[in-house]
C-alpha cells in the first residue's frame, strides 16, 4: 500500500505545553480511523497537517511533497480538505454560497449539481443560511465544501459530534461511498461505532502521540483497550 | 423658517452625506474585512484629490482636453489612492494581520508622512476641481428652485456606489470570500482561498473609494490641508454610529452625520459640532455595536 500522506515525527507547541508530541502515521488508499479521549491533540493533528497551527519539527508529506510552511491555502489546493470539528460554517453564506465558493471550473468528479444529487436536503435549504440548519444538514454542507475541492484525501474531524443516531447511521452510508470512490479518508473520531465502521483499520491517540494501531474488528472485541484508551465503559 | 429652508437644509445634508458615505463605506469595508483600523484613510483622500488635480490641471487648461479633464481626474484619482492602498496592505499591514493597534500606529505614522509629502510636492495653496460642464451650475428642483447640479450628481454617485457595493458583495464569488472572510479567516483559507490576495483587493477597493471621495469632494468644496483628518474622523464616527463592517449601517450613518450637520450649522452654527458627538454618545449608549452592527 503507498502513502498517500505520511506524517513523521510531528511536533507541536503551544508555549509550554508539548501537545504533538512526535506524531508518525500513513494514510495510503484505504480509510484510516483515528481515536482518543478528550484533548489528546487529535485537532491538534488535523490542523498541524492543514498549517493552520504550526508545526516547528517533523514531516507531514503529500505524495512525497512537503506541506509543512506553506500556509492551509496551498495545502488546500494541493488536496487536503478538511472537515472542521464544530463545522465552522461562515454564518453569512447561504448553503448555495457555502457551495459556490469552493467549486471549481473545469471537469471534476464533484460539482454543485452532483453535491445536491446527492444531498437533497441541502437543496431545498440552499437559500437558507449555514447558521439555520440543523446539525446533521450543516454536517452535510461541511462534507459538501470539502468534497468540492475534489481533494485528494479528506480530513473529518469528528463529523458524528452530537448528531441523532439515525442521522450518524446516513453519516457512515456517506463516508464509506466517499472512502469506496478512492479518496483518502482521515477519520477523527470519539465514537467508536462510527470509527470501525467506516476503516479497517484504528490508530488510537494518547497525549500526543500515536499509541498503537489496530484493526477495526480487534478494538471492537478488546473492552481493556476500548477502556483503557478511550474510556468507553461497558455494562448497564 | 420657511419649508423651502427647511429642504434646502435637508438637502444639503443629504449631499454631504453622500460624500461621507462613499469615503466611509471604503474605510468600512477595510475594517470589516480585515480588523484594520486605517488611521491612513484620510490620506487615501488627500492623495486622491492631490493626484487628481495634478493630472486634471494641465487638461483644463487645454481646449483639445478640456472637456475630459474631470473624467479622467476621477479616473486618476481613485487609481492612485487604490494603488497606494495596496502598498500599504502588502509593504506594512498585510503580515501584522490581527495586531490592530499596532496596526493603527502604523496608519497614525504612515498619515503623517503622507501629509508631509503632499506638503513638500504640491505645496499649501487650496485647491478645487471644475465641474465638467455636464455637471455644472444648477437644475431646478420641485418646491425649492435651483440647485447646484454637481450636488445632486453626488446623491446619484453614491447611491450607485452603495448599489455596486451590495452587488459586489452579494452576488459575486469575490463578495461570497470577503463575507466569508469576515466570518472566519482561518477557515476561508483552509477551503484553498488566497486570503491575502483577497485582502489586497479588498484595500484596493476600499482606498480607491477614499480617492473618489477626494476628487469628488474636492469639486464641491476647495481642498486644504487638514481635510485628511476631518474625513478620517468622519468616517470613524459614521461606521461607529452605522456599525462596523455594515454598508447599510455605513449609508444609515452617513445621513445622520451630514444632515445632523448641516442643520447644527443652520440652528447654532457655533455649536455645531456637538450634535455629532451628541449622535454618537446616544448611539453608542443604546446600541454600542452601532445601529446596523452586529455583536461579536
Ligand atoms: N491554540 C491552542 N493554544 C493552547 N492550547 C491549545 C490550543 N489548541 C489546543 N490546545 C490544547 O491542546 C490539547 C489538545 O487539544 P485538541 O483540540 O487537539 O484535542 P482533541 O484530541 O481534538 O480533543 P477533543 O476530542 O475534545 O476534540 C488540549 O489540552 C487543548 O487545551
Ligand atoms: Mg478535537
Amino acid at each position: 500500500m503507498s502513502a498517500l500522506l505520511e506524517v513523521r515525527d510531528l511536533h507541536v507547541r503551544f508555549g509550554q505545553a508539548h501537545i504533538l508530541q512526535g506524531v508518525s502515521m500513513t494514510l495510503g488508499a484505504e480509510p484510516l480511523s483515528l481515536v482518543g479521549r478528550n484533548g489528546m491533540g487529535k485537532s491538534t493533528l488535523c490542523h498541524a497537517i492543514m498549517n493552520m497551527v504550526a508545526a516547528k519539527e517533523g514531516s507531514v508529506r503529500l505524495d512525497g511533497d512537503d506541506l509543512l510552511g506553506i500556509g492551509p491555502s496551498r495545502v488546500a489546493r494541493r488536496g487536503v480538505a478538511l472537515v472542521p470539528q464544530g463545522r465552522r460554517m461562515f454564518p453569512s453564506l447561504s448553503v448555495h454560497e457555502h457551495l459556490l465558493l469552493v467549486a471549481r471550473r473545469g471537469e471534476h468528479p464533484w460539482t454543485v449539481d452532483r453535491v445536491y444529487e446527492t444531498f437533497p436536503r441541502l437543496a431545498e435549504r440552499r437559500r437558507n443560511g449555514g447558521n439555520q440548519l440543523s446539525g446533521g444538514e450543516q454536517q452535510m454542507l461541511a462534507i459538501s465544501r470539502a468534497l468540492l475541492m475534489n481533494p485528494r484525501i479528506v480530513i473529518m474531524d469528528e463529523p458524528s459530534e452530537g448528531l441523532a443516531p439515525v442521522i450518524v447511521d446516513h453519516l457512515i452510508d456517506v463516508l464509506r461511498k466517499i472512502a469506496a470512490e478512492g479518496m483518502g479518508v482521515l477519520l477523527v473520531e470519539q465514537n467508536l461505532r462510527v470509527a470501525t465502521s467506516v476503516s479497517e483499520t484504528v490508530a488510537i491517540m494518547v497525549t500526543g502521540r500515536i499509541a498503537t494501531t489496530m484493526s477495526a474488528r480487534q478494538l471492537d472485541e478488546d473492552r481493556d483497550a476500548q477502556r483503557r484508551y478511550l474510556g468507553v465503559s461497558h455494562g448497564h | 423658517m420657511t419649508l423651502q429652508y427647511m429642504i434646502t437644509v435637508t438637502l444639503n445634508g443629504l449631499t454631504l452625506a453622500a460624500l461621507y458615505f462613499i469615503v466611509a463605506s471604503g474605510f468600512s469595508l477595510i475594517f470589516g474585512l480585515m480588523r484594520t483600523v486605517n488611521m491612513a484613510h484620510g490620506s487615501l483622500y488627500l492623495i486622491g484629490a492631490y493626484v487628481g488635480f495634478s493630472v486634471f490641471d494641465p487638461l483644463y487648461a487645454s481646449s483639445a482636453t478640456y472637456d475630459y479633464a474631470w473624467y479622467i481626474a476621477v479616473v486618476a484619482g481613485v487609481a492612485a489612492a487604490a494603488v497606494a492602498g495596496v502598498i500599504m496592505q502588502v509593504v506594512f499591514l498585510g503580515w501584522m494581520q490581527g495586531q490592530e493597534l499596532r496596526q493603527a500606529l502604523v496608519t497614525i505614522g504612515l498619515s503623517i508622512i503622507v501629509a508631509d509629502q503632499l506638503l513638500a510636492i504640491y505645496g499649501g495653496n487650496p485647491f478645487q476641481f471644475f465641474a465638467p460642464d455636464l455637471l455644472f451650475g444648477p437644475t431646478l428642483v420641485p418646491v425649492i428652485g435651483r440647485y447646484s447640479t454637481f450636488r445632486l450628481f453626488q446623491i446619484g454617485l453614491a447611491l450607485a456606489v452603495g448599489i455596486g457595493l451590495w452587488v459586489l458583495l452579494n452576488k459575486t464569488r469575490l463578495g461570497i470570500m470577503v463575507r466569508a472572510g469576515v466570518d472566519d479567516r482561518q477557515m476561508l483559507a483552509a477551503c484553498g482561498i488566497n486570503v491575502p490576495l483577497v485582502s489586497v483587493a479588498v484595500f484596493a477597493l476600499g482606498a480607491g473609494l477614499a480617492g473618489l471621495g477626494g476628487v469628488i469632494g474636492a469639486t464641491a468644496q476647495p481642498v486644504a490641508l487638514g481635510v485628511d483628518v476631518k474625513f478620517l474622523l468622519t468616517s470613524l464616527v459614521v461606521v461607529i454610529v452605522g456599525g462596523m463592517g455594515s454598508i447599510g449601517g455605513t449609508a444609515i450613518g452617513a445621513i445622520l452625520i451630514g444632515v445632523a450637520e448641516q442643520w447644527g450649522q443652520a440652528l447654532f452654527p457655533t455649536y455645531s459640532v456637538i450634535l455629532t458627538f451628541a449622535i454618537m454618545v446616544a448611539v453608542l449608549a443604546i446600541r454600542p455595536q452601532g445601529i446596523l452592527g452586529r455583536t461579536g
